[in-house]
């Protein structure tokens, strides 16, 4: 399917994504601003690869997964997705693109509808996009389905209520793998889940990768730095609607170069006390200026220790600095 | 799909089955009135179904001769002015409430549904439309909308289910939009469009049942105010018409002799009394058994 429509070596490009949303007032309904939830994203995934995208909450990573995903219709900007341009396509013609592409949840809890039995949930894509020949044929993918991701298929009949967050999760990521899809984008999937569980999670969303007769490709969505140095073959770190660096989790982690990175890492706690108590701590000053009106040029610069003049008035492009380690900072 | 199975690891245990109608029956039943309320519902339907072998005489057989006469062994509840039997009556209007009262309800209910549900869904200037024409319909009190459209269309049960359908539909877009608004915001319903579901899919599988609940109580809660505005419309004369037999114009038609002759028009009004009164309890009663947020408590 995709390497038919697609001989470059891209899955997914895309190119200086914006997404706002606009805020209105009034009886009207005037728009009197809008919230620039994504501000110019631009990134490219290869077959096969796992992108994390971390940064704080508000950041926009959500939104970004969401847009890709076409849950919103993007504000600019391309998605161009196995060689085809998604971004403003109408949702009739969405239908092919929405069974290459899936998406997994960040809660276990309201992502699976209540009223419906785990096997149901399982089985929906394959009702929805016409896969399956028959009765037997589909309820043999479904048991497949439960059985790639650990779960009992004698468990169909059971509702959602009866599982514990673990598994429902694995019901998610099982909806997911339903059609087959070449991307997955994960939405913090394992954020709600007990520390115990995630690694679970995690070694399973790996696992399936190359199970599959398809090479999955991963775009990985967390705050949780540890778990995306694990996973990820890339990183992209997001600060207010814009990505500020993209590189290797190894290259991110020992040689951050955007000053927002380093204050990022220098939060994650270390085990170890005595290097804990040496270690130098950057700690930022202010919240996270409002999306509504971010500060003009370089978005951090209200808060980057960094700062010169300059930064409040070029707003600063990704860049290579080498080995396709991407920086959007004036100093670096 | 390979056949290998990825992940051989244990899972944790999976809980026993906890069964939702259990809990639904001992809430439910807990409660004597409720029980009380059921018996009284069956028998009325019951009677309903069963009027023209359980009535004694024909409904509207008039007997000049013997009119007007206190109960006994032939007439059990007597007769009134033009001598028809006043018990065969009854039985014959219980049909007639029942009619009214379940075609109302599930006419309206499968219309509120219908437009609360998409008003919900696609928001917008439709839900804009259907709103704003609700409010305007609900700007009248039910029974004088009712009142008002049985008057245009003149009397006559197939009217009087119109007339009390146009004045209960909004209720239940109110409630049904309310409903889908919230169960919109969950997840599922996101992952609904992420794999590509029809709108009408995903509203008819995930919204409906999801929103299912609250819609339930209220029809039942419902059928009673129903019959009671059928049995006002009658008492006022513009409601069902002979030879359909109805308790709110036999109650009317008694009202003159209440002082001599009260059984006329009480036996009529008890009827109403404990038809409303049962619908009124079984919908209380589902309410507790159903709302997940009592779960616990009750």
């Amino acid at each position: 399917m995709s390497q038919s429509k697609n001989n470059n070596e891209y899955l997914l490009e895309v190119k200086d994504l914006k997404m706002y949303f606009p805020v209105t007032r009034g009886l009207l309904r005037r728009k009197v601003a809008d919230v620039k939830a994504v501000d110019g994203v631009s990134f490219s995934l290869k077959k096969g690869e796992t992108l994390g995208l971390v940064g704080e909450s508000g950041c926009g990573k959500t939104t970004v997964g969401r847009t890709i995903n076409r849950l919103y219709k993007p504000t600019a900007g391309e998605i161009i997705f196995q060689g085809e341009d998604i971004a403003q396509l109408p949702e009739k013609e969405l239908k092919p693109v929405r069974r290459e592409m899936a998406m997994i949840f960040q809660d276990p809890y309201s992502s699976l509808d209540p009223r419906q039995s785990a096997g149901n949930i399982v089985g929906e894509p394959l009702i929805v996009h016409n896969i399956t020949k028959n009765k037997d044929d589909y309820y043999e993918r479904v048991e497949r389905l439960f059985q790639m991701v650990g779960l009992d298929p004698a468990l169909m009949n059971r509702y959602p209520h009866e599982f514990s967050g673990g598994q429902r999760q694995r019901i998610g990521i099982a909806r997911a793998l339903a059609c087959n899809p070449s991307l997955i984008i994960c939405d913090e999937p394992v954020s709600a889940l007990d520390v115990s569980i995630q690694a679970q999670i995690i070694n399973l969303l790996m696992d399936l990768k190359s199970e599959g007769d398809k090479l999955l490709t991963y775009i990985f969505i967390a705050h949780d730095l540890s778990v995306v140095k694990h996973i990820s073959d890339r990183v992209a770190v997001m600060y207010l609607g814009r990505v500020v660096e993209i590189t290797t989790p190894g290259e991110l982690y020992n040689n951050p170069l955007h000053p927002y990175t380093q204050a990022l890492l220098s939060a994650v706690p270390v085990p170890d006390p005595e290097i804990e108590e040496k270690r130098e701590r950057i700690i930022l000053e202010g919240e996270v200026p409002s999306p509504l009106f971010p500060p003009s040029g370089c978005t951090f610069h209200p808060r980057c220790p960094m700062a010169t003049p300059e930064c409040s008035k070029t707003i600063p492009e990704l860049r290579d600095c080498g080995n396709g380690h991407m920086v959007a900072c004036l100093r670096v | 799909m390979p056949e290998t199975v990825v992940n051989t690891e244990t899972v944790a245990e999976v809980q026993p089955r906890r069964s939702e109608w259990k809990r639904f029956r001992r809430v439910f039943f807990q409660r004597k009135v409720a029980i009380f309320a059921l018996i009284i519902i069956c028998i009325m339907i019951f009677t309903a179904v069963f009027a023209p072998w359980l009535a004694p005489y024909d409904p509207n057989e008039q007997n000049l001769s013997n009119s007007m006469a206190p109960p006994s062994r032939e007439h059990l509840l007597g007769t009134d002015r033009l001598g028809i039997d006043t018990f065969s009556r009854l039985i014959w209007g219980a049909r007639t409430a029942l009619i009214v009262g379940f075609a109302t309800a599930f006419i309206s209910a499968a219309i509120g549904t219908a437009l609360g549900m998409i008003a919900g869904y696609f928001g917008g200037v439709i839900s804009t439309v259907i709103m704003r024409f609700m409010d305007a319909l609900m700007g009248f009190p039910m029974i004088v909308l009712a009142l008002l459209l049985a008057g245009v269309l003149g009397s006559g049960m197939q009217n009087i289910i119109i007339a009390l359908t146009v004045a209960s539909v909004p209720g239940y877009v109110r409630l049904m939009y309310g409903m889908t608004l919230s169960v919109k915001e969950n997840d599922y319903i996101l992952a609904q469009r992420s794999i590509g579901s029809s709108s009408a899919r995903t509203i008819w599988k995930h919204i409906f049942p999801n929103a299912l609940q609250p819609m339930i109580v209220m029809l039942t809660s419902a059928l009673g105010g129903i019959i009671m505005a059928e049995s006002g419309l009658s008492f006022l004369g513009v409601g069902i018409t002979a030879p359909d037999v109805a308790w709110g114009s036999m109650v009317a038609d008694g009202f003159k002799y209440l002082q001599t002759y009260p059984i006329l028009s009480f036996a009529p009004g008890v009827c109403i009394m404990l038809v409303v009164f049962s619908f009124n309890i079984l919908g209380d009663s589902l309410r507790d058994a159903l709302d997940p947020r009592l779960r616990g408590t009750l």
